[in-house]
């Protein structure tokens, strides 16, 4: 374990949480009275039990020191300067899918575009949906996403401190097949700053919607996000859910993902990783009624000194449900990959039907990866196998390929992107997944086509 | 075009091919047989390069060069082709990009420009026709979710793209139906060419009806125990391979 150099170890919450206070005094004093009561209730959850360390079992292998050492300030608005042709590169799928852009934690209505939506579908900026959706928002709004203990410190402070995000809601039997991107941008103004997306996804009964978040950074400055979304998939209803995470290089990355599913209701959820220094991913949903689904599947790709934290945490919580998960990751320089995957099998939860998968690719000496299935099952009628694989590209299909006259360098570089490939194909939006499979192909073979 | 000259080789120290000498001329077909275990595709693996096995003695010239300082690839472009036993599945790389790349790659090893995306799609268009394979085969995933007969026939739609001059097929009747018996074989014949030569791996005699050797060769504990003409095919369909592999002649050598 190694210690930092300018703060002593193990950290002591109170003193660097003492930057945070500073920032409870620029909220502004605006909004409804439940929303103060929450912002205090989370603040003093935070002010309770401090920032995690890896003394704390959901942070044994990621060490978050890098992030609660820093003095990140709230990010100032943007100053305007971020053209459309800028974003043109994070685009991925349609252009005309309707595009929520927030640029520094703001939402930034020149750059979105939000005509054109079905009816029955409501999406607008957390900002504004105070003033227009304060029903909406005072049912859900911090309900979903739980604070109350030191292992989500980050869920806490996002609710305490959250300023703007995406609200989106879908009505009763309202399908919606256009996809909605929100797409948050940290540009060069980012620089030292914190900002707290809070998003908000309703999906009412038997509806159906499909959503990409995306955190991207133009330029390189170093900043931290500390994202949560909270997703109410109500009865028989479904959500396809895409997480991008490509921020900046220097840049840090708390996200925090969590779901509440109703009666046979379906979430389906992908999180790409490539971006930030230090990141930490939350997906955490739970099955509340019978009958439902939830399909996480993801897959990060590490270089250099970058650590990429995955956790994700399946609550079984009602009898005949099923949960599928497949995690890979392909870690180069001396990257460290974390993969958690929690599956609680509630007592009532009988005839669950779990599966899990974690694959990790090793292309250099140096990468690391941590991969911890954790099954805890309180039901004696239910099915749920895990499996976790770490290793180097496979001698066999190497052999088959050279035996076919490609080289050993395309064979290295076309059987990693195979291996990523493999999950890639299991994305139903076609046009994200042709641009993740291209963006990937480019990644590992510096050719587009395929 | 081929000699091997007592060959040996291991695999995990336990020894496989404990002196097998062979020579293969050009415009020859060669029926390599004998019981399970007896060595014959360890033969032909060593010869493709597999990586899991150690040549201990013994040597292989091929086309004048030695075949076994040669990397896989390098024996690729040198006209090598091995049709695998059990095709290998690679998730997330279509059909066609891979044959493309395989194909590319050897032109280039020979000197020879690239051909685009579009040319290539003709190219394979009247291959497919030889091994009766439909289009959408191409846009899959090499050898993912393919029956056990579909694998065998792509292996030959690899082979009639690359046109090899040493094709050697590695048990490739086995799991196939007599119709992709019969589709296979016409390929594998259609493909031959007077400056290649071809061997055929098999522990059955049936594939031998369709693709007739020159010479048989019947492999037993890792040594040629005998050789003869197609007639020695039918005859050990008749009577097995035990009255060889008892005959102490063979195995006191």
């Amino acid at each position: 374990m190694t210690g930092s150099s300018t703060s002593p170890w193990p950290w002591e919450p109170d003193v660097a949480a003492t930057a945070y206070h500073r920032q409870f005094a620029t909220l502004p004093d605006e909004g409804p009275v439940w929303l103060a009561s929450l912002r205090q209730r989370a603040r003093a959850q935070f002010e309770g039990y401090g920032f995690p360390t890896p003394r704390n079992e959901d942070w044994h292998f990621t060490n978050p020191a890098p992030i609660t050492e820093a003095d990140f300030q709230p990010m100032q608005p943007a100053l305007g300067t971020v053209t459309p042709a800028a974003l043109a590169p994070f685009l991925v799928g349609h252009a005309e899918w309707p595009t929520l852009v927030f640029v520094n934690g703001r939402y930034a209505p020149s750059l979105s575009r939000v005509h054109s939506l079905p009816a029955g579908v409501r999406v607008m900026s957390l900002a504004a949906a105070l003033h227009e959706e304060p029903t909406l928002l005072e049912r859900h709004l911090g309900k979903v996403a739980g604070y109350d203990d030191q292992g989500v410190a980050f869920t806490a402070l996002n609710t305490a401190l959250m300023r703007d995000g995406a609200v989106l809601h879908v009505a009763a039997d309202t399908v919606s097949e256009m996809p909605i991107h929100l797409l948050f941008v940290s540009d060069a103004g980012a620089e030292g700053g914190v900002s707290y997306p809070r998003n908000l996804l309703v999906v009412e009964p038997n509806a159906r919607a499909t959503v990409i978040e995306q955190y991207v950074a133009l330029g390189s400055a170093r900043y931290l996000t500390n994202a949560v979304t909270e997703c109410v998939v109500a009865e028989g209803a479904t959500l396809h859910h895409y997480k991008l995470q490509r921020e900046g290089m220097k840049a840090f990355h708390v996200g925090h993902i969590e779901v509440t599913q109703a009666r046979d209701s379906h979430y389906v959820s992908f999180a790409f990783s490539t971006g930030a220094s230090l990141a930490r991913s939350n997906i955490y949903t739970t099955l509340a009624g019978e009958g439902c689904g939830a399909t996480l599947n993801g897959l990060y790709l590490l270089d250099g000194d970058q650590v990429s934290d995955h956790q994700t945490r399946i609550e079984h919580a009602a009898p005949t449900c099923y949960s599928r998960e497949t995690y890979k990751g392909i870690l180069d320089g001396t990257s460290h990959g974390v993969f958690n995957g929690k599956v609680y099998v509630h007592p009532i939860a009988q005839k669950t039907d779990g599966k899990q998968t974690n694959k990790t690719l090793l292309l250099s000496d140096r990468a690391r990866i941590d991969t911890k299935p954790q099954l805890e099952i309180f039901a004696d009628d239910v099915k749920c196998t895990h499996g976790a694989t770490v290793g180097r590209l496979d001698d066999l299909a190497s052999f088959y390929m050279k035996s076919r006259g490609v080289g050993a360098e395309t064979t290295r570089r076309l059987l990693t992107y195979a291996f990523a490939a493999d999950v890639l194909e299991t994305i139903e939006l076609e046009p994200l997944k042709d641009a993740l499979e291209s963006m990937t192909m480019a990644r590992y073979t510096g050719s587009t086509d395929k | 075009m081929l000699t091997i000259s007592d060959l040996h080789a291991t695999v995990a120290d336990k020894e496989i091919l404990r002196g097998i000498s062979l020579t293969v001329n050009a415009g020859e077909v060669h029926a390599i047989m004998g019981p399970n275990g007896s060595g014959k595709s360890t033969l032909a693996q060593v010869l493709a390069g597999h990586p899991g096995y150690e040549v201990t003695s013994g040597s292989v010239t091929y086309l004048g060069e030695d075949l076994l300082e040669m990397e896989p690839e390098a024996r690729a472009h040198a006209g090598v082709f091995l049709a695998f036993q059990y095709p290998i599945e690679i998730p997330g790389v279509s059909n066609a990009y891979f044959l493309r790349t395989a194909y590319n790659e050897i032109r280039k090893a020979a000197g020879k420009e690239e051909v685009d995306p579009m040319d290539f799609l003709d190219i394979m268009t009247e291959k497919l026709k030889l091994v009766e394979m439909d289009e959408a085969m191409l846009q899959r995933s090499v050898n993912m979710g393919f029956s056990g007969g579909e694998k065998k026939r792509n292996e030959i739609l690899q082979m009639a793209v690359l046109e090899p001059r040493l094709a050697i097929l590695d048990e490739t009747d086995s799991g196939l139906d007599i119709d992709a018996l019969r589709i296979v074989a016409d390929g594998v014949n259609s493909l031959r060419r007077p400056d290649g030569a071809t061997i055929i791996v098999t522990h059955y005699q049936r594939l031998l009806n369709y693709i007739v050797p020159d010479f048989v060769h019947v492999l037993a504990n890792g040594r040629i125990v005998k050789s003869g003409g197609k007639d020695l095919a039918l005859e050990l369909e008749a009577k097995g391979y035990d009255w060889l592999i008892d005959e102490p002649v063979a195995l006191g050598a």
